[in-house]
């Protein structure tokens, strides 16, 4: 991890939503949802943060706010010295291939009518319109090769694959700009063990070898703590707890954290009754 | 023997050279659903016979649309029955016209007016439907509002006026059909659109930088197909019952041209004179027409269901 100037900052950050309730007349005063209610951090090149937190505390918004995909209240992102907030539409686009996102859902996140390699091909058309035919195609396969798929699939469609295939191509999708920071948003979230521990793996060779920043969303405390070089807890909205990920894990400060860490499933019974009954215990005292 | 190595060789090198799977899409998988569909099939079987009689049935008619047959005019109740002999397949209307090659003009103009109308509503209709969709807020709510109005307008009155104020030809039945088919379509395609927006696959576009008009185009579009394609089938028998019944009113297409809708009108006025062949060979043709347009638009609704794949 190097200690240079960090790639992104971001400042403060809030995010809010306006809910109308039913039945509402026009001139009542929507609700306020806080999702994110101020919050701070940096990430470092090549670095790892991973962001955890029960469903529903803001962690998908977070992202999605950076990358101005859904307007924020106030806060400030900055990227490489440039602030994304205060961006026109046309710089942002050039921001846009630098930063890429890798979703939840596999298969929705893949257009159904469009073939892997049409899928993958997506950004390169974006930004770089200007790209032959034959070089597109070169650059798909490598990538499709890259992440662990055969280039020999580029002409099937997302059905055709499994879960885990289809979130490979995302990450191929993600990958064919060459950016420098890639947000998953709950990318093993969806799949089954086994898949995740591959694709978890492949993102953290992919990082290695592309010195790649991630930003790492998920409820799964131990998928998190696998990949991340550092935690950040976010608890409605607010942060609970930001640290080294080793620390976060094994020496947790806020007792959200530890009750997060104790909600982790064992498949041990014996060692998975303690631990309910030391929850208990926690619950009582607090 | 050494026919067989030749062979075996020239196999594992088409297999070598055979890099790319190809991918079976949604739409072939449809289609092979589709044609499992015995009534979808035969209709569609139907309605081809149909568009090849309107297109080609000419050739062996033996008298044009415009001839009057002399010889049985003022007879033909007696005269001008369906007959092989005199060439007057489907018999002569009362003016000792052939009804055969009026049969087939009017196919020609009825199908006309539904694929027209049909088509009209998918393009334009889809398209303004999608982008409302996407937009959402204000441009939305404009957007359909002005759907809302026009459609509170009785259209049959709008038509009907249209064709008294500029004249009865098939241009201003075209336009007028085209004014009201596309709202409900547009309807449709929005709504599908509000559901498809919130898809990862969209927002993975807006991530990466697409362009709106692109997503419209490549992401939304190709996937409101299915309800498109199935309501469009459903669309072309309504526009034809449309076009017959502003026809059938005395309206819609003027004489010498003719469709469907005012060869019944005709065949149900001369009913009373035994002329019965009058209104049953465009009745045929309307009904088998009609029913086909159904069935394919219900075989294509199963098999483009997404729930089954």
């Amino acid at each position: 991890m190097s200690k240079s100037e960090p790639i992104l900052s971001v400042r403060d950050m809030r995010v809010e939503f306006q809910i109308k309730k039913q039945n509402a007349l026009p001139w009542h005063k929507p609700d306020i949802l806080r999702a994110v209610k101020g919050v701070s951090f940096d990430l470092a090149e090549g670095e790892t943060l991973g962001i955890v937190g029960e469903s529903g505390c803001g962690k998908s918004t977070l992202a999605r706010a950076i990358i101005r995909m859904i307007p924020a209240q106030a806060g400030e992102v900055i990227w490489q010295g440039r602030d994304l907030m205060k961006m026109n539409p046309k710089e942002l686009l050039g921001i846009r291939k630098e930063i890429q996102m890798i979703f939840q859902d596999p298969l929705a996140s893949l257009n159904p009518r469009l073939t892997a390699g049409q899928i993958i091909a997506e950004p390169l058309k974006t930004h770089f319109p200007k790209t032959s035919k034959d070089e597109t195609k070169k650059r798909v396969r490598e990538l499709m090769e890259k992440v662990g798929l055969s280039a020999r699939m580029i002409n099937r469609y997302p059905h055709e694959f499994s879960g885990g295939q289809c979130q490979r191509i995302g990450i191929a999708r993600a990958l064919i700009t060459n950016p420098k920071m890639i947000i998953c948003d709950e990318p093993v979230s969806a799949l089954d063990v086994s898949v995740q521990a591959q694709v978890v793996n492949l993102l953290m060779d992919l990082q290695k070898e592309l010195g790649l920043s991630l930003l790492f969303i998920a409820h799964d405390l131990s998928v998190v703590k696998h990949i991340s070089n550092r935690i950040m807890v976010l608890e409605f909205g607010d942060i609970a707890e930001l640290g080294d990920a080793h620390d976060v894990i094994h020496n947790p400060q806020s007792p959200y954290t530890r009750e997060l860490i104790n909600a982790v499933p064992t498949p041990d019974p014996i060692v998975e009754r303690q631990r309910i009954a030391e929850r208990r215990a926690l619950a009582a005292g607090t | 023997m050494m026919v067989d190595v030749q062979k075996m060789e020239q196999f594992a090198e088409n297999l070598a050279a055979q890099e790319e799977v190809k991918g079976r899409s949604l739409l072939a998988d449809a289609r092979r659903r589709f044609f499992h569909n015995k009534a979808a099939v035969v209709s569609l079987i139907v309605l081809s016979l149909v568009v090849v009689f309107s297109v080609f049935g000419r050739t062996i008619a033996v008298w044009s649309n415009e001839e009057i047959d002399w010889g049985i005019l003022g007879q033909i109740a007696e005269l001008g029955a369906p007959n092989i002999e005199n060439g007057h397949f489907f018999g002569a209307d009362q003016l000792g016209r052939d009804l055969y090659s009026r049969v087939i003009q009017g196919t020609q103009v009825s199908l006309m007016v539904g694929v027209v109308g049909a088509l009209i509503a998918v393009i334009v209709g889809t398209l303004y439907g999608a982008i409302a969709g996407y937009t959402g807020g204000k441009v939305d709510n404009v957007m359909m509002r002005f759907v809302d109005i026009i459609q509170s307008i009785p259209y049959m009155f709008v038509l009907i006026l249209l064709l008294v104020v500029f004249g009865r030809s098939l241009f201003m039945l075209f336009v007028g059909i085209g004014l009201i088919s596309w709202l409900d379509m547009s309807r449709i395609a929005r709504g599908q659109t509000l559901s498809l927006k919130n898809k990862e696959f969209v927002e993975a576009a807006i991530a990466t930088g697409v362009k709106p008009l692109t997503i419209i185009l490549r992401h939304i579009v190709p996937n409101l197909l299915g309800v498109v394609v199935v309501y469009a089938t459903l669309l072309v028998p309504q526009m034809i019952l449309t076009e017959s019944f502003i026809s059938f009113l005395g309206l819609g297409v003027q004489e010498p041209n003719t469709s469907w809708g005012a060869l019944i009108n005709e065949g149900a006025g001369n009913m009373q004179y035994g002329t019965l062949w009058q209104l049953v060979f465009p009745m045929f043709f309307f009904i088998i027409t009609l029913f086909s347009f159904f069935f394919i638009g219900d075989g294509l609704r199963d098999a483009l269901d997404p729930k089954e794949r």
